[in-house]
């Protein structure tokens, strides 16, 4: 069987899916299980105090915990540390979501731009060494640079995760020869994380080579999410299995495919 | 007494465990992460570290997120 692994722990799935942006947790759990992933990402935040709520806040899915709905037996956590701007807060986070989680794995972000969400790379690399002191297995967002996650990697990243585009921008991948370099160069597993809009997408990430795809927009936005979220399961295995199979090369000119003798009237 | 929760103003009406925090607050301790003057506690420690006036906790958990 076609498997990978990250810092020792085997995955059949390559698709890895987010807990966001959902219209209910009834339509997340269904969408989570035609995904076929394994591994999925939550976020880690305040709690909603007793005082916020009797000031009206509104009681809703919010009020329980996002974990009441995820079959933690069936489900690998994988905490993140969106929204944070600085190595200090993506840190405090991400030891925050090991308490809460019990697993010292950490999709680590560390943004630098409200406006594009791209990772701040400096403060990145500074959070992961950090953070791979403490013995967390780090899995930083990053850009689609294959300098940046040479640098990662050498400072103790699990894996490398690119963009394909920025974060809930459904765009596709943007630059596909650089994810092609970054598979070159990298000794650790690459995953495409964010920018897919649509299931063919995922397939291209998986055919320039990654070992993965990280998505939640794709899915959470779609009017179908748990349709996308089946094709979203197939296209990344559709793009694996052309991945491995080689494809043939690109050509200016036809080749027929059948036989040129033969013909009838000739 | 004063302490600083989640950011805000928060009052008690003396030092107390986190676990007592906790259960004043309604919050089930098992989905929760605490932090205690920027330290994270491990969940063990819930009933013996004492919060005291002017500490600063955060408590957080899972959300929905990418």
């Amino acid at each position: 069987m076609d498997t990978f692994s990250i810092a020792g722990k085997t995955f059949t799935s390559r698709l890895i899916v987010g807990t966001g942006k959902y219209s209910s947790p009834s339509i997340m759990v269904k969408a989570h299980d035609a995904s076929g992933a394994e591994m999925i990402t939550v976020a880690v935040r305040r709690v909603n105090l007793p005082a916020a709520r009797a000031a009206g806040a509104p009681r809703g899915p919010k009020e329980e915990s996002l974990l009441d709905y995820i079959d933690t037996s069936k489900y690998f956590i994988l905490p993140n540390t969106a929204g944070c701007y600085t190595a200090e807060e993506a840190v405090r986070t991400a030891r925050l979501g090991r308490e809460a989680g019990l697993s010292n794995w950490v999709k680590l972000e560390v943004i630098g731009d409200e406006k594009t969400l791209f990772p701040d790379n400096e403060a990145l690399l500074e959070a992961t060494r950090i953070l791979v002191r403490e013995d967390f297995i780090v899995l930083p967002y990053t850009n689609d640079d294959p300098v940046v996650c040479r640098k990662l990697e050498d400072a103790g990243a699990a894996a490398v995760m690119p963009l394909g585009a920025p974060i809930g921008s459904g765009l596709g991948i943007q630059n596909p020869n650089n994810i092609r370099i970054i598979r070159e160069f990298a000794r650790v597993p690459l995953i495409v994380d964010a920018g897919v809009g649509t299931a063919s997408d995922a397939a291209l990430a998986m055919e320039l080579g990654a070992d993965g795809v990280l998505m939640n927009t794709a899915i959470a936005g779609a009017q179908d999410p748990v349709a996308m979220a089946e094709a979203m399961n197939l296209a990344v295995r559709a793009g694996r299995l052309a991945y491995l199979s080689g494809r043939i090369p690109r050509k200016m000119y036809a080749s027929a495919s059948s036989p040129v003798e033969g013909l009838v009237g000739r | 007494m004063t302490i600083i929760l989640n950011g805000d103003p928060h009052e008690v009406t003396r030092p107390l465990t986190v676990s007592e925090l906790l259960s004043q607050l309604e919050i089930d301790s098992r989905r929760v992460a605490v932090e205690h003057n920027l330290v994270v506690l491990k969940r063990g420690t819930f009933d013996n570290v004492v919060v005291h006036e002017g500490d600063q906790i955060e408590i957080v958990n899972f959300v929905g997120g990418g």
